[in-house]
């Protein structure tokens, strides 16, 4: 089991989710996150005086699916919100040690 | 048959009357007709005050857009109790000050609390009491934008108070007290400023000036190198309705000062409105030019700056001078929003540049522009009437708000100003299920 998390530009969000979807992914929880990387943030202009806005808006998807997945639904993200251009967001992949669904108890696999 | 008969007498007596009687021609019926003028006057005059009332909405969103929204509820307070305790004080003190019989011509002594109403007597006092006391309030308010986000609430309410009952109303009589009841010194030059670009906006500009100064700057405004910083405002929407707000409400400002519903308010609106129209452009071309991008908040300005431009020459200039004086308003402001940045004197709405700067071009430019010729005679008084603007409101505000703040304090603490007025000085938020940032 891996959870995947990947920051993303945030009017990508519905093509992510649709593209997933179609994979077979049901669940995912969502969260509206700043940051910035490489690029630093962006300059602004405000009656006359500049400023850098340096927490960058983003949204962070994270999905939690069988490790056999992972390759797919890393190439199915990059597919759907890949614009070439910087600040295009990161993956990361990170292990998952058990599962459990609250409402009936079920663990790991099953709970996915 | 005998009520048919007493019917048919009824019905012909009136007949009888109009056939004694002449035609009516206009000499026989100037009662009526100055009847339905008058009651036109009151209408019109009215109707505007309605207009300029509105221009309170204007300058809330105006000022709290260009804010942040940790002080919006403070903001709010603010222009809704200039407008409340204004109105009370220019009922009490403030009218009779303004518009009272005038022996020195520097102030009446008249008319305090609506005394020359009686309940049989005539109206028009009200009419007019009304029209002035939404003038007097706009003078207020404008000086809550430029001290927004650091003023103590108590401070600003004891200003407002004392704005709309001495500031406003002694300059007001200098120069519009024959209007009523009284005469001003600077009337008698033959001073214009047909709407109030001095009596109004730079009296609000100047106070403006004076108490941005003594509070000194908003936290984290200037850098420790003397660098300008950017402290955004929150809601750019909310501040262009605030502008569209004031463009609907000049319409009432301008055309209204007639206090006449005559065919000469016609031309003072097209007037107002191509010299706001002149004003935004010239203020984007102007921001564009100077910071490479067409800035929102300069090209609001600019409309302001037009329309302040415009209040003084508005029924003594073509509309063609009205574009030239729009123009240079729009290209004045930014430029004097910059350097008075530059001067680190923080002003986070621009009113100094939009009401004081604009307002003292547009006093100029009415005698400049003047339809029936221009003489030295005219500027020098149209001069005069500015310098005595800027030395009363700003010398008497600059007082004002140094007492203010040797005695109740003018200025929130550090810790309040960061976490915002809405909580420290209101104990209440303005976006509740909103994170807002400090």
């Amino acid at each position: 089991m891996k959870k995947i998390e990947a920051i993303i530009k945030p009017f990508k969000l519905d093509e992510l989710k649709g593209a997933l979807h179609d994979l077979g992914v049901h669940g995912m929880t969502v969260s509206e996150v700043k940051g910035f990387g490489r690029q630093k943030g962006h300059k602004e202009i405000y009656r006359g005086a500049e400023y850098v806005v340096d927490f960058i808006p983003k949204v962070k998807v994270e999905i939690v699916i069988n490790a056999g997945m992972v390759d797919k639904v890393i190439e199915t993200i990059i597919e759907s919100v890949k614009t070439g251009q910087i600040g295009d967001g990161k993956i990361f992949v990170i292990p998952v040690e058990s599962i459990c669904r609250i409402r009936t108890g079920e663990k790991n696999e099953d709970a996915i | 048959m005998k009520k048919i008969f007493l019917s048919i007498t009824l019905l012909l007596l009136p007949t009888l009357a109009w056939g004694a009687d002449e035609l009516p021609t206009p000499v026989t019926n100037a009662e009526a007709i100055n009847l339905v003028q008058a009651h036109a006057n009151y209408l019109w005059t009215l109707v505007a005050a309605c207009l300029v009332f509105f221009m309170q909405a204007g300058f809330a969103m105006v000022e709290a857009g260009f804010t942040r929204a940790k002080n919006a509820v403070n903001i709010m307070m603010k222009n809704l109790m200039d407008f409340s305790m204004g109105s009370i004080a220019f009922f009490a003190v403030g009218f009779g000050l303004m518009f009272g019989t005038s022996s020195t011509g520097f102030f009446g002594t008249s008319d305090f609390f609506l005394s020359g109403w009686t309940p049989d007597g005539d109206p028009w006092i009200l009419a007019f009491w009304m029209f002035q006391c939404v003038f007097a309030a706009t003078a207020a308010t404008i000086v809550s934008g430029a001290m927004a986000e650091r003023t103590k609430f108590t401070s600003y309410l004891i200003y407002s108070i004392f704005l709309c009952a001495v500031i406003y109303p002694i300059f007001g009589s200098w120069a519009w007290g024959s209007l009523f009841n009284g005469s001003g010194w600077l009337e008698k030059l033959g001073f214009i400023d047909f709407a109030g670009s001095t009596v109004v906006h730079s009296i609000g500009g100047w106070a403006a000036l004076a108490g941005a100064i003594v509070l000194g700057p908003r936290l984290g405004k200037y850098g420790k190198k003397g660098e300008v910083r950017a402290i955004p405002g929150h809601n750019i929407p909310l501040a262009a309705l605030g502008v569209f707000i004031l463009w609907l409400g000049w319409f009432g400002f301008n055309p209204g000062s007639t206090t006449t519903a005559d065919k000469s308010i016609a031309m003072i609106f097209v007037n107002t409105n191509l010299s706001a129209a002149a004003g935004s452009i010239l203020a984007m071309v102007t921001s564009w030019i100077m910071f490479k991008k067409p800035d929102v908040g300069m090209s609001l300005n600019g409309a302001l700056a037009g329309l302040v431009g415009i209040t003084a020459g508005c029924a003594n200039v073509s509309p063609i001078s009205s574009i030239i004086i729009g123009a240079a308003s729009g290209v004045l402001v930014v430029i004097s929003v910059v350097i008075i940045d530059r001067m680190h004197i923080d002003d986070p709405v621009g009113a100094v540049s939009v009401h004081g700067i604009c307002g003292a071009w547009g006093t100029l430019a009415a005698g400049l522009f003047n339809m029936g010729g221009t003489t030295m005679k005219i500027i020098t008084t149209q001069l005069i009437g500015i310098g005595a603007a800027f030395a009363w409101s700003f010398g008497v505000a600059f007082i004002l708000f140094k007492v203010i703040d040797l005695t109740v304090g003018l200025r929130v603490s550090k810790e309040e100003e960061m976490e915002g007025l809405d909580v420290g000085e209101h104990g209440a938020n303005a976006y509740h299920d909103f994170q807002i940032r400090g």
